[in-house]
């Protein structure tokens, strides 16, 4: 069953088109990551689920529920971190929890969400005086106060060190564990890696690829491929005695043999060999995610060059 | 539908924080009181009223019996009146200059041949310096020619008919700091609410506070509601403050009547409200400022906060009866000062539309999702 239905889903301001007709589905249980640089409408698309912004066209459909004209109705059942989550500042997150508790009319115990969201030392500490990691959590446990059976978490863990955003992902694990459908937008491949059962990769306004990482990686990476570090001359010889399809890359200094067959590498580097030229590291690798993520996200150079440097903060490279 | 329950939460968190937050703390309490303490102090001290003259006595003589003195004797009239003190300016000195140095315009000059010509019945005149737009100077003028009038019956021993006995509008001796309080409690219900509620609705638009509590079942109404109910809070305990300050440390004489409770209640309400709907026009907490201060100036100043509205031009006090907060000052003028019961139900009536049509407003047009 389907927790999530976007169909054709627009929303324009002005000539800039945020969100430009896109559709997905997202399943009961599932964890969904909205992957993209920044600026691709990731944000536009989950505020328009969570009923936040009102869309321009197409049709949208959450827990049943139209978002923009039930929004107060879906809000009882679902919890939603937004982006750089922020709360009064003199309030501490045990008191934040039993306000959440009081608005929504539910009974909860403070201390068991706090538990489990890791925050229970910081539970009487004003919320000027958490760190970026601790916020977030407080976050996390308000998002939890009505028991939601959906959760948006819009860059959960966005500016946090690595040991905070570890500390969320576990968090995030548990939940899913628990059953919680789960949309994710993030920045980091690495992070839709780690949690996301599906991901969208979204682009200008458009989803460019979806599907579970490693299909992903199937449909638009250029699966393995061998490379050895050498000269030009290297690359020349191995052509023309092989029947391989060779590249080279210059800036590198590398030779790259995609690999139909496991079998390829071993006359690749027979014929090295034979070549008598030098030749040093060998490596065979397939593209990663972010491989495939830079080659689906079109950057002008310059203009996004900062979500380009975020992207590879996530790299995690498959050898 | 409205949920008391849901209304109070929020009325506990916000007055939580604001109690932590000592500078919100020091603006809502101790910023009126400090207003009554300054104000009072000006206002309440003994020499209230008198003003001070410079006075170059040039008149040489000769004087054969102290009683023939008679530019000594008309200077000591004047300081003994109620409403100036003669500062005596040495023969030597050059008198505008003298007045200039002293950033003084008030004086009083007696011409060397004052008393020869006084007890001879020739004419004489004294020269009263002054600056029309001074309030000052028409009351020197008009003491030294009150105090003139008197010297000339005598000299022909005449009598006055007609004579003075001062009253004020209460059978108490009424004060400026009794005026004063209605004002300064305006005032505070005024800016105290106005300006957090500008602050805090910019604010937590820009940091998408708003956003995040428009996703809970807590509704603008019911966050609006809570806001004003801390602020009637904060408003009765500033009132009561201010009041005591004033009874206790000036001696002011001012009534404690039920009819003031509409006041600190719609006020408060009215100036949430308004502020609210200021945070609606931009996220940008420092335009919103700048905004909040262009509708609270005019009214901090023109509504009879610190001085009466009869003072000023005609087309002014018309302007006046547009600032909701005229209605509030005047209402507690009518209430603790002139006793005015039926003027004090008009002002209620009034700011009671008035508050209404404001909050209905600042429900409708806050917007907290967006488009």
């Amino acid at each position: 069953m389907s927790s999530i239905e976007v169909s054709s889903l627009k929303k324009y301001y002005g000539d800039l088109k945020a969100v430009d007709g896109i559709s997905f589905k997202v399943n009961q249980g599932e964890v969904f990551g909205l992957l993209g640089p920044n600026g691709a409408g990731k944000t536009t698309t989950i505020e328009i689920m969570e009923g936040l912004r009102e869309r321009d066209g197409g049709d949208v459909k959450v827990l049943g529920f139209d978002p923009w004209k039930n929004g107060y109705a879906l809000h009882k059942k679902i919890g939603v971190i937004p982006q750089e989550f922020t709360f009064f500042e003199k309030t501490t997150p045990r008191e934040a929890i039993i306000y959440y508790a009081d608005l929504f009319n539910v009974k909860v115990n403070p201390d068991e969400i706090l538990k489990e969201v890791l925050l229970s030392e910081s539970a009487k500490v004003n919320f000027d005086s958490l760190s970026g990691g601790q916020k977030q959590k407080t976050g996390l446990a308000l998002s939890l106060v009505n028991s939601p059976e959906l959760l948006f978490l819009d860059e959960p863990t966005t500016g946090l060190d690595p040991n905070a955003r570890r500390a969320i992902w576990e968090v995030i694990r548990g939940l899913k564990a628990k059953g919680k459908t789960i949309i994710l937008t993030t920045h980091y491949l690495d992070e839709a890696q780690q949690l996301a059962d599906r991901v969208a990769i979204m682009d200008h306004g458009h989803i460019v690829a979806m599907g579970t990482t490693e299909e992903i990686i199937q449909q638009h990476g250029s699966g393995e491929r061998l490379e050895i570090h050498g000269s030009e001359k290297l690359a020349n010889y191995i052509r023309s005695n092989t029947d391989l399809q060779v590249g080279y890359d210059k800036a590198k200094g590398e030779v790259t043999i995609p690999l139909k067959k496991k079998i390829d590498a071993l006359a690749a580097l027979a014929a090295a060999e034979q070549s008598g030229l030098e030749w040093g590291d060998i490596q065979t690798r397939q593209d990663s995610l972010d491989d495939v993520f830079v080659k689906l996200v079109n950057e002008p150079v310059g203009e996004q060059g900062e979500a380009a440097s975020e992207v590879k903060t996530g790299k995690k490279r498959r050898r | 539908m409205v949920s008391g329950k849901r209304i109070y939460s929020d009325f506990k968190v916000f007055s939580r924080g604001y109690l932590r937050n000592k500078f919100g703390l020091f603006f809502g309490l101790v910023f009126p009181v400090i207003l009554i303490l300054i104000f009072g102090a000006i206002f309440a001290g003994g020499s209230t009223g008198k003003v001070n003259v410079y006075a170059q006595n040039q008149d040489t003589g000769p004087f054969a019996t102290p009683q023939m003195d008679i530019a000594s004797n008309f200077l000591s009239a004047l300081n003994a009146s109620s409403t100036i003190t003669v500062i005596t300016v040495d023969t030597s000195e050059n008198f505008s200059q003298y007045l200039a140095d002293h950033s003084s315009s008030d004086g009083i000059v007696i011409p060397s041949d004052f008393s020869a010509n006084y007890l001879a019945s020739h004419r004489v005149n004294v020269t009263v310096y002054g600056n029309p737009t001074s309030s000052t100077s028409g009351i020197v003028a008009g003491t030294v020619g009150g105090y003139a009038n008197y010297f000339n019956l005598q000299r022909f021993n005449g009598t006055s008919v007609i004579g003075l006995t001062s009253a004020t509008v209460n059978t108490q001796q009424t004060k400026y700091i009794d005026f004063l309080i209605p004002g300064l409690i305006g005032f505070s219900i005024l800016t105290s609410p106005m300006f957090s509620l500008v602050n805090i609705s910019s604010e937590y638009k820009k940091s998408k506070l708003f956003k995040q509590l428009s996703l809970t079942p807590l509704t603008k109404m019911e966050w609006l509601v809570s806001k004003m109910i801390w602020y009637i809070v904060l408003t009765i305990a500033g009132f009561l403050l201010m009041v005591g300050v004033g009874i206790f440390a000036f001696g002011a004489h001012v009534a404690i009547t039920p009819w003031l409770i509409p006041f600190l209640v719609l006020g408060p309400m009215l100036f949430a409200a308004l502020g609210m709907l200021v945070g609606t026009v931009t996220k940008n907490p420092e335009t919103a400022g700048v905004i909040g201060n262009i509708v609270t100036f005019p009214m901090m100043f023109l509504a009879g906060t610190f001085f009466p509205i009869s003072s000023m031009p005609q087309y002014l006090q018309t302007f006046a009866h547009v600032l909701p907060l005229f209605y509030v000052t005047e209402g507690l003028n009518n209430a603790m000062v002139y006793g005015n019961v039926n003027g004090t139900i008009i002002d209620i009536a009034v700011l009671g539309i008035i508050t209404l049509v404001i909050f209905v407003l600042a429900v409708k047009l806050f917007k907290w999702r967006e488009d």
